[in-house]
């Protein structure tokens, strides 16, 4: 008994090891955005900001565009999340439930497709995105950001489609249902939290991308947040610290928001597929 | 389910049309012209936005449009941008940028662009460090010398010598300063901290006041690195500080610049040497009452001579509107507008009709003793040098790292500078 209480004790401080280590450079972010200059430079550093102060926050948006480059983050993210879910759905049923030689060396490719570098891709993607006269518009970016998760994101929902008994399938099948009504009524209610879970992996990558977004876009009405973040930094990576903080601090509110919105959802789905298994 | 299907369809596509936009250009027989700038620091962008504004009152005709970049990316987007032909017209940058893109033909020859005031101005060793070939690829119009930060009251209680421009320390008397300091402060108190996270740069330029150049050009053009004894002078200084007189902090030698101030403002280290713009920083974040003051760097054979990286402007060369973006260069670094942009960024100017400014000339902040340093700055060394960027991320920079941490001794060091980096430089000079 006594050896079983010592192993729950071990598990919850790693456990909580843990969510420190995940929780430190937040915390930390937090804390910076409310220190002043001086308080930023002392030399013994302290969690809570001795004379909290919102002259971070005045000063990030007094200086960059913060809001409009919000707004075109999330344009791009919503777009690429959407757009690379409505394609990766029926693609991924595909791959998971009809093995062929095809659908094998589609997974491999988009296995492949994960290992090559950005800098690899960059020029020849935006020589392509020029000719299209998508370079300097945020429907271009998205593009970009659609092909990129798209990979990714089938990968995942493949792995969600596996996990739908192939059974509920055929007994939909033997109750008279044909095959679109079997997709639309029975397979993709279970897909929920797949679908969710890929929406929010596209999301975020999309919200949090810096490089893309960097060079392909060209004037600053169109740069997103990740961009103009990059603005606090000057020569030899000397920062405007407080600033910056604040700035990066309300830059990961909404992947925040939308993990802490949706996240019940997701786990609640894959609690529900682990059982019917 | 279909209808919501076809929801999120619509719902895409209305986002796709949302985001679309089209490119900047000219319109109307205006001409617009794209300025990317640099500035970063609130002060700097505000005089550099006030500056385009006014040109643009001025010009109709030429409309400039001010585009924000950053220094943490901005070799890696130009490049793109330049392979993409969608480059700015007008680029801030840094000259130990350049060489690449003025040899690849992104950037105009400025030879023949720029009014003769403005060549006049600016002193023909600041013009050197953006002349690559025959060619001048960019305006060095601000620049900065590393000076040596130090507490004030500390160095008043010590009772050494106050170095000047006139009377500067020299490296062994800097090498005794720092020790007397470094003992006298009691423990964990350090005489100097370097901030050596990017030990190359601080090294070489600072070695020309020594006489060190590292970098010899031969009559055939071709560039070797022989490491002398004036090119050992300031890595010796520096590796007897942190290993031997212990007077140098062991732990910020791997730091940048801002990690050393906290310790500087608590009381730990007397003296930090950094880059004139730092002073901002400093201003920002000091303590009440905290006393500093800026000494120059100490002085070798060659007196207080540096090397620096001037910001530079230049012109790409796909540019349509070349004159037009050279008589907006000629406007913004006219003598009181270069002061402005000077004063922004805590820099020096280059032009000497801007140094001699007196807002230039004030003790306060140190400015005084910065200004009177512009005289002795060249060129950094080997900035020019094609193979440089390689020599320095994989042969010099974990090199003097070792040996400035203690790990390897001189031999090794110049073996590694010398051999293994001309190594390097030949597969470039072939």
């Amino acid at each position: 008994m006594r050896a079983r209480t010592s192993t729950r004790v071990g598990r919850y401080a790693a456990l909580l090891a843990y969510l420190v280590f995940l929780a430190f450079p937040f915390l930390w972010l937090l804390s910076t955005a409310f220190k002043s200059p001086r308080e930023l430079g002392s030399l013994h550093p302290t969690w809570i900001p001795r004379h909290p102060t919102l002259d971070n926050f005045r000063q990030a948006f007094d200086e960059q565009p913060l809001l409009h480059a919000a707004l075109n983050s999330l344009l791009a993210a919503v777009g690429a999340a959407v757009i690379a879910v409505v394609i990766a759905t029926p693609l991924a049923y595909v791959m998971a439930r009809h093995r062929s030689a095809l659908t094998r060396a589609a997974t491999g490719w988009v296995v492949v497709s994960q290992a090559f570098p950005l800098v690899l891709v960059i020029i020849p993607l935006f020589l392509v995105l020029k000719n299209l006269r998508l370079i300097n518009s945020l429907a271009g970016l998205t593009l970009v950001y659609v092909v990129w998760a798209l990979p990714f994101a089938l990968w995942m929902l493949a792995g969600y489609v596996r996990a739908v008994p192939a059974e509920i399938e055929e007994a939909a099948a033997v109750d008279g249902a044909g095959r679109l009504r079997t997709l639309v009524s029975v397979v993709a209610p279970l897909l929920a939290p797949g679908i969710t879970a890929t929406g929010l992996f596209a999301f975020v990558t999309a919200w949090n991308e810096f490089f893309f977004a960097l060079v392909l876009l060209k004037t600053p009405e169109k740069q997103t947040l990740p961009v103009v973040l990059t603005h606090f930094i000057g020569a030899e990576g000397v920062a405007d610290l407080g600033p910056l903080a604040a700035a990066a601090f309300l830059a990961t509110l909404p992947s925040l928001v939308v993990f802490a919105l949706i996240q019940r959802r997701i786990t609640g789905g894959m609690l529900t597929g682990a059982v019917k298994n | 389910m279909r209808s919501r299907t076809i929801c999120l369809l619509a719902l895409a596509l209305a986002l796709l049309a949302g985001c679309t936009g089209g490119a900047g250009g000219s319109a109307n027989g205006r001409i617009t012209l794209r300025f990317q700038s640099l500035a970063w620091q609130q002060e700097s962008v505000e005089a550099n936005k006030e500056l385009v504004k006014e040109w643009n009152a001025s010009h109709p005709g030429i409309k400039v449009e001010y585009v924000q970049g950053s220094w943490d990316s901005v070799h890696d987007q130009l490049l793109t941008s330049f392979e993409g032909g969608e480059a700015p017209d007008i680029i801030h940058d840094a000259s130990d940028d350049l060489a690449d893109f003025a040899y690849g033909g992104y950037l105009a020859d400025l030879r023949g662009l720029l009014p003769a005031r403005l060549k006049s101005d600016i002193p023909q060793r600041s013009w050197e460090t953006a002349t690559f070939g025959d060619g001048i690829y960019g305006v060095p119009f601000l620049q900065e010398p590393r000076v040596i930060v130090a507490n004030a009251t500390w160095l008043k209680d010590s009772g050494v010598r106050i170095p000047t421009p006139e009377r500067p320390w020299s490296w062994p008397e800097f090498r005794n300063i720092t020790r007397q300091l470094g003992s006298g402060g009691g423990k964990g108190k350090y005489g100097v901290a370097w901030p050596l996270k990017e030990p190359v740069s601080a090294t070489l330029n600072l070695s020309l006041s020594a006489g060190g150049e590292l970098f010899h050009r031969g009559a055939d053009g071709k560039v070797t690195i022989r490491f002398g004894a004036a090119d050992q002078v300031v890595p010796r200084t520096i590796h007897d500080q942190a290993n031997i007189d212990h007077s140098a902090s062991p732990t910020t030698l791997g730091s940048g610049g801002s990690d050393t101030l906290p310790g500087f403002f608590g009381g730990k280290y007397a003296m930090v040497p950094l880059g004139f713009s730092y002073r901002q920083q400093i201003v920002q974040q000091a303590p009440k009452g905290f006393d500093w003051q800026v000494l120059p760097a100490p002085a070798g054979a060659d007196g207080l001579t540096q090397g620096v990286s001037p910001q530079t402007l230049s012109i790409a060369e796909d540019s349509p509107h070349k004159k037009e973006a050279a008589a907006f260069l000629d406007f913004l670094l006219r003598p009181k507008n270069m002061v402005r942009l000077a004063l922004g960024d805590w820099m020096l100017p280059t032009g000497s009709r801007a140094l001699r400014d007196p807002a230039l000339h004030t003790a306060e902040d140190g400015w005084a003793t910065g200004t009177a340093l512009a005289a002795h700055l060249r060129s950094a060394p080997a900035q020019s040098v094609r193979g440089y960027p390689e020599w320095k991320d994989k042969v010099a920079t974990p090199a003097f790292q070792e040996y400035y941490s203690g790990a390897i001794g001189l031999a090794e060091l110049r073996r590694r500078l010398v051999k293994d980096g001309n190594l390097v430089l030949a597969r470039y000079q072939r």
